[in-house]
């Protein structure tokens, strides 16, 4: 067997790819559905209207979508510049920790500030959590050549440690019965619902906005270049005169800053506390949502909302018919494989030989 | 620190660092193989959880222990042979395939888990390997024959790879491709190969926890192992003497952290304790990196005729 380059792929082709993935996935995935003793038709038309189904549906599945497109465009911009950050979940974590120690700290040891000064202070610090927790592994690579996948998966590790450390001591409400639950944000430093009566907010508007924001750079402008060009080949690239270390750098403040605000706005926007369960692998599913989106900031929206809808119809499904939502997982990660395996496709020529 | 001497005076406590080190030397030889011939296998965490659901439901299911070790291996060579498609065949990111195939294998398990046992809340379990208690051997006789099977594969691993035209065969691909092929070795071959090989070890070092150190099969409880043997190898300089000797100290100090968090007296919260493995990981790996002698063709992919 052996790959030969194609001259060129048909913009079809490309978007095509994906969506014939997932198709593929969901087929093979009907075998699990059947091991679980349920009729796939019926479980997949759940699935679906469960995740898109109705305004309340969609409502459940954007509101899951938010950190899911941030984390998302976190693995974006690492990964433009071939900077494995597989530490958004404890990116997030340090986000949700820092927003919550500027914006929940009031009484004694806090700040006496207004909600409109304050607001921004929160979010900032949670940028700068995420960023500097990544400046770390990015220099440890860079200086002395140690790969930042590893460092970055025990880094994760670590800060959940930190954090269920925290949560047990220092930042522990005593008001939450026992719980390991941080203090809760100041009121007026939540984030507006979206939707009344529902659990959307504006965080949304901050993704979608971040999405376009991402886009522009990479598109518009010479550190958006720089990047791409340190991602396509770091030495080529050297060698043009493009400052590689220190758009490593940026890259990696850039990417743990968006992980570090998708924990601020899960904070604000949904749970105005931190706990250990607030995010159910959002750093690890973000990954994914970028390999889905091909590392298009914009496409990253529409992946995010994707996965949002199959994790949320997931549940929805899972109650009325039995089968594990576990399959939600199952789907998402087999996606992954096939769309690259389609993305190859649509650049090489596979000649059996 | 009288009570550091009690704790280094009690056989429990080493008895508990061969325990721990078992599935970390198992997992390690297994990315070490893989990257010997230049190719980095992050499905570990996923099919190390992969090789403990699969080896246990076996076992479970009535089949003998080391049939359920079989069925770990087995389980571990599926996802090896994806990972060889994927990254030999198709040539595609070493790091993003590993990272599929660790979520892949890890929902699928836990699907396959939730589909066997729907209804439980307490994990059922299986009467698991008993310790070799014919060996006339302290601490060692504590240990069931899977420990055994991970020492004794130290020298056999070491001396097919420095010893026999094979593992001169695998060496080479990892640190030439190009030459290799010149000398009539086939890379894909031998990297898929490799590959295999070593992922069902991952898949045994799974079934270690489920079949060994504890008799059922329970959500995260990989928890890690897997990333760490990652850090291993590197620590190890890709010599499974080393390998070896990284598992045991990195155990060394797990026991430690377990023992001195039980001894009452812990002066900081448990969690810093439980830090210290994956803390200990990345200091091994800034210490080791200067004088790391990667495979040079390690994550680059190879296309016949394209250089």
């Amino acid at each position: 067997m052996r790959l030969e380059r194609r001259h060129q792929s048909s913009r079809a082709a490309l978007v095509l790819a994906p969506v014939g993935a997932v198709a593929f996935t969901m087929a093979v995935s009907a075998l699990l559905v059947l091991w679980a003793g349920a009729p796939v038709g019926r479980t997949y038309a759940l699935l679906l209207q469960g995740g898109f189904g109705s305004v309340f549906a969609w409502s459940e599945t954007l509101t899951r979508a938010i950190p899911l497109i941030l984390t998302g465009l976190a693995a974006t911009v690492a990964f433009k510049a071939r900077l494995f950050n597989i530490g958004a979940e404890g990116q997030l974590f340090a986000g949700a920790l820092a927003a919550v120690a500027v914006g929940g700290m009031h009484g004694g040891t806090g700040f006496e500030l207004a909600p409109w000064v304050l607001f921004p202070l929160m979010m900032l610090a949670a940028a700068v959590a995420g960023a500097l927790l990544l400046l770390g592994p990015a220099l440890m690579k860079n200086r002395l050549g140690v790969d930042e996948v590893v460092t970055t998966l025990l880094i994760n590790f670590i800060v959940l440690l930190g954090v269920s450390a925290l949560l047990d001591g220092p930042m522990k409400d005593p008001a939450a019965m026992g719980w390991p639950q941080s203090v809760a944000l100041q009121p007026g430093l939540e984030l507006g619902k979206l939707i009344a009566q529902t659990r959307v907010h504006t965080g949304l508007v901050w993704a979608v906005s971040l999405a376009v924001i991402v886009w522009a750079i990479f598109k518009y402008t010479v550190p958006g270049f720089d990047i791409r060009a340190v991602g396509a080949n770091a030495r080529a690239a050297a060698f043009a005169g493009v400052p590689v270390t220190r758009t490593v750098v940026w890259v990696a403040l850039l990417s743990g800053a968006l992980a570090g605000l998708a924990g601020a706005i899960e904070v604000a926007g949904r749970t105005s506390y931190v706990t250990l369960d607030m995010s159910p692998g959002y750093g690890y599913t973000g990954i994914v949502i970028a390999m889905l989106a091909g590392l298009h900031p914009l496409g990253v929206i529409a992946a995010g909302v994707f996965v949002a809808g199959v994790l949320v119809g997931a549940d929805t499904m899972s109650r009325a018919v039995g089968v594990p939502t576990y399959i939600a997982d199952v789907i998402v990660a087999a996606s992954l494989i096939a769309v690259l395996v389609a993305t190859l496709l649509t650049q090489y020529r596979v000649r059996m030989k | 620190m009288t009570d550091l001497l009690d704790i280094l005076a009690n056989p429990a406590f080493w008895v508990a660092v061969l325990r721990i080190a078992t599935p970390l030397i198992l997992g390690t030889l297994g990315v070490l193989l893989c990257e010997r011939t230049g190719v980095l296998n992050l499905g570990i965490e996923g099919i190390m959880v992969a090789g403990a659901f699969t080896g246990w439901l076996a076992v479970y299911a009535g089949a003998p222990l080391w049939a359920g070790v079989g069925v770990a291996a087995l389980t571990g060579m599926m996802f090896g042979l994806l990972h060889a498609f994927l990254t030999v065949g198709l040539a595609l990111s070493q790091h993003v395939s590993g990272l599929g195939i660790t979520l892949l294998a890890t929902a699928l398990s836990y699907f396959g888990y939730r589909v066997s046992f729907p209804k439980v809340n307490t994990p059922p379990t299986i009467v698991p390997f008993a310790p070799m208690e014919w060996l006339p051997v302290p601490i060692l006789n504590a240990q069931t024959s899977l420990t055994l099977f991970a020492l004794l594969l130290v020298p056999a691993i070491a001396w097919v790879l420095y010893r026999t035209p094979l593992g001169l065969a695998l060496r080479m691909v990892g640190e030439n491709p190009q030459a290799a092929e010149s000398q009539g070795v086939s890379v894909a071959a031998t990297r898929t190969g490799a590959i295999v090989a070593g992922s069902a070890l991952m898949g045994v070092a799974g079934s270690f926890l489920t079949l060994s150190a504890f008799n059922a099969f329970f959500f995260n409880m990989v928890n890690g192992r897997g990333w760490i043997c990652v850090a291993l190898v590197v620590f190890a300089s890709w010599r499974p003497g080393k390998a070896l000797l990284g598992a045991l100290l990195f155990a060394f100090f797990d026991a430690l952290q377990l023992r001195l968090q039980q001894s009452g007296d812990a002066v900081l919260p448990y969690q810093i304790y439980l830090m210290l493995p994956y803390l200990l990981s990345i200091l091994a790996l800034v210490l080791v990196a200067r004088k790391a002698s990667y495979p040079q063709a390690l994550m680059k992919p190879y296309r016949k005729g394209e250089r």
